[in-house]
């Protein structure tokens, strides 16, 4: 299951199977994970997953009851949290309401050895990284939300740690923020070269962000891989679901092996490509067919599947149709705004194409 | 408010000031007959200051308060720590019962079984007994005001402290006492002024040459209350009220912050 990390062949951080209980919950289960310097990961799944407990057992906060964390060849679970180097950005920022900026940021780098010069230095080149110059004085209460994730991020990067592990450090702010602040938060992954280890229940955030998103449930990875991968050819259901809006068909395999499969349905054999899983399954297994909305054709020539049109919906960028098939089965397509076919009203027949290497076959 | 609301309001509040109004007003009589009313004066504010003894326990009340106070801040403020942060160690109930007993008790009780105590390990009784006495119940009063604020600080700000290199020891003092300080001194200045006022206790556990304030004006009153108690009685609820105020300002202050977190 794990990808070989795509940029060294030794890893920056080792997670070797490592599993943590909480009574009788298993929050993390035998998790194994390389990350390579200068990666930018993102674990994401639901919330109850695990991926927050990990990355605290990353910080050093919660220890694990079985399995290794090595970071650079160093044990790490020995270590008490503030003898850990990596640093750690939390979901609510935990700025030290008593301190001003300048004092939260200096906080880290006291007990360093530096003189105060060198503080100060540090400190005015940490707030030139996030943008925050002349509120060096303020105390966290008297700054904006986007300006105390900022404060915490770049608190989190003074001690110039190797690794920094973000919990959530998003999810606090409004939508149009969220979206500035993940490009700056790349550009600042990038100029400095430190790994990133992002923990977020947003798809949209883990794809935006992420070399490689680890995709986790109760307390395991699913899968793991760069997010185009992810979202086109995902393991499971689960992940595909996880990933964005997808239309799942219902089957059974038929005989044949190679590159594409057919599927038997109640609209007929459909061609798709299989997974991993199914690709040398026997025939007759119940699988489905996972379909991306926009990679349904509507009106297409080379009609395979067609129904009813049963609603519409203006998106700004594209359009999305509910299709509602013979059976009732409702299918969702969605197509960019030029080249719509536009002058389609509801309850009108709709026909249905896809390329056979947009299906992909995925056990039931 | 209706009218209603206004009467009883009046009402309440007359019932509970009216007899205090009372003393404040009688304190600036310039009668000696404390009922007569004679004209305005701030005479006896005069003989107060020049009467040694009265200073004398006042000076004993003040340190009493100072030293107990400071007692039950740095006890209570380790018992909150200790119920709020070690989970469910051996004895916790019975730890938060004890801790709380003496604010519910009986003060007779609690005063007789300190003098039983103190008599039991032949302590001479003064001002340390009496101190001890009052640290005891100002604890349990500090322990629950630090407590509640304790119970409602952000633990990750601790942790963040932590991961940025901060030893326990470093992560208590620049963060977690600084945090806790404003209802530290809301618990301090409330044990305070329970020991200022405290006349029962300190009859059970005070020996010679020990007297407070409240034992000293109760003392007098037993021979006839004259209009220099009342002057003494107005300073002492001026100084109580001061203190209360500025403990209630400060926990005001306190949730004005987490607010703003």
């Amino acid at each position: 299951m794990q990808a070989p990390s795509p940029l060294t062949a030794a890893p920056l951080l080792r997670i070797d199977g490592v599993t943590k209980t909480f009574g009788a919950h298993r929050a993390v289960d035998a998790v194994s994970l390389d990350l390579a310097a200068g990666e930018f990961l993102c674990l994401l799944g639901p919330s109850g997953c695990g991926k927050s407990t990990l990355l605290r057992m990353l910080a050093g906060f919660e220890t694990p009851d079985a399995g290794a964390i090595t970071l650079h060849g160093q044990d790490l679970i020995g270590l008490p949290p503030h003898q850990r180097p990596v640093n750690m950005m939390f979901q609510s920022y935990a700025l030290f309401p008593h301190m001003s900026v300048a004092k939260n940021l200096a906080y880290g780098l006291q007990g360093l050895g530096l003189d105060r010069s060198r503080i100060t230095e540090r400190v005015q080149s940490l707030l030139r990284l996030v943008k925050l110059e002349g509120f060096e004085d303020r105390r966290p209460d008297k700054l904006s939300g986007g300006q105390r994730q900022r404060v915490a991020l770049a608190r989190a990067l003074a001690r110039e740690p190797r690794l920094l592990l973000l919990d959530e450090p998003l999810g606090a702010l409004d939508r149009t923020l969220r979206e500035e602040t993940q490009g700056e938060l790349r550009a600042i992954q990038r100029r400095l070269g430190t790994s990133f280890m992002v923990v977020t229940h947003d798809p949209e955030e883990a794809m935006a962000l992420a070399d490689r998103i680890v995709v986790m449930d109760r307390g395991r990875i699913v899968q793991a891989g760069p997010a185009r991968e992810l979202y086109e050819r995902p393991a499971s259901r689960f992940v595909a679901g996880l990933l964005g809006d997808v239309n799942l068909i219902a089957g059974t395999l038929e005989p044949g092996e190679g590159e594409s499969r057919s599927v038997c349905t109640a609209f007929g054999p459909l061609r798709a490509v299989p997974s991993p899983a199914v690709a040398s399954a026997a025939s007759e297994t119940s699988v489905v067919v996972a379909l991306r909305p926009e990679r349904l054709r509507l009106g297409d020539g080379d009609t395979i599947l067609t129904g009813t049109l049963v609603d519409v919906a203006f998106l700004g960028d594209r359009v999305r149709r509910q299709i509602r098939l013979a059976d009732g089965t409702v299918l969702r397509a969605s197509t960019a705004l030029p080249g719509d076919p536009g002058d389609l009203g509801i309850g009108q027949p709709v026909s249905l194409g896809f390329a056979p290497e947009a299906g992909w076959i995925l056990p039931a | 408010m209706t009218a209603f609301n206004r009467i009883t309001l009046t009402l309440g509040l007359g019932f509970l000031y009216a007899p205090i109004l009372v003393l404040v007003v009688y304190s600036f009589n310039d009668s000696r007959l404390v009922t007569v009313w004679g004209g305005f004066s701030t005479r006896w504010y005069g003989v107060l200051l020049s009467d040694g003894p009265l200073l004398a326990s006042a000076l004993v009340s003040l340190k009493v308060a100072a030293l107990s106070a400071t007692i039950a801040a740095m006890l209570g403020t380790l018992a909150a720590l200790a119920l709020d942060r070690h989970g469910r160690f051996a004895g916790r109930g019975a730890f938060t019962g004890l801790l709380y007993a003496p604010m519910v008790m009986p003060e007779v009780i609690t005063g007789l079984s300190l003098l039983l105590l103190f008599v039991g390990i032949d302590m001479e009784r003064g001002i340390p007994t009496i101190v001890i006495a009052h640290a005891t119940f100002g604890t349990g009063f500090v322990a629950v005001i630090v407590g509640a604020r304790l119970k409602g600080l952000d633990r990750s700000i601790e942790e963040a402290a932590a991961d940025l290199g901060a030893s326990p020891l470093r992560v208590f003092f620049t963060v977690t006492l600084p945090l806790l300080a404003p209802s530290l001194a809301a618990g301090f200045l409330l044990a305070f002024t329970l020991s200022l006022d405290d006349l029962v206790i300190a009859s059970f556990v005070s020996g010679p040459g020990a007297t407070t304030l409240p034992m000293r004006l109760y003392s007098q009153v037993r021979l006839g209350v004259n209009p220099e108690i009342n002057a003494a009685s107005t300073l002492l609820i001026a100084s109580v009220s001061v203190v209360v105020l500025g403990a209630s300002w400060l926990s005001v202050r306190k949730n004005g912050t987490t607010a703003a977190q």
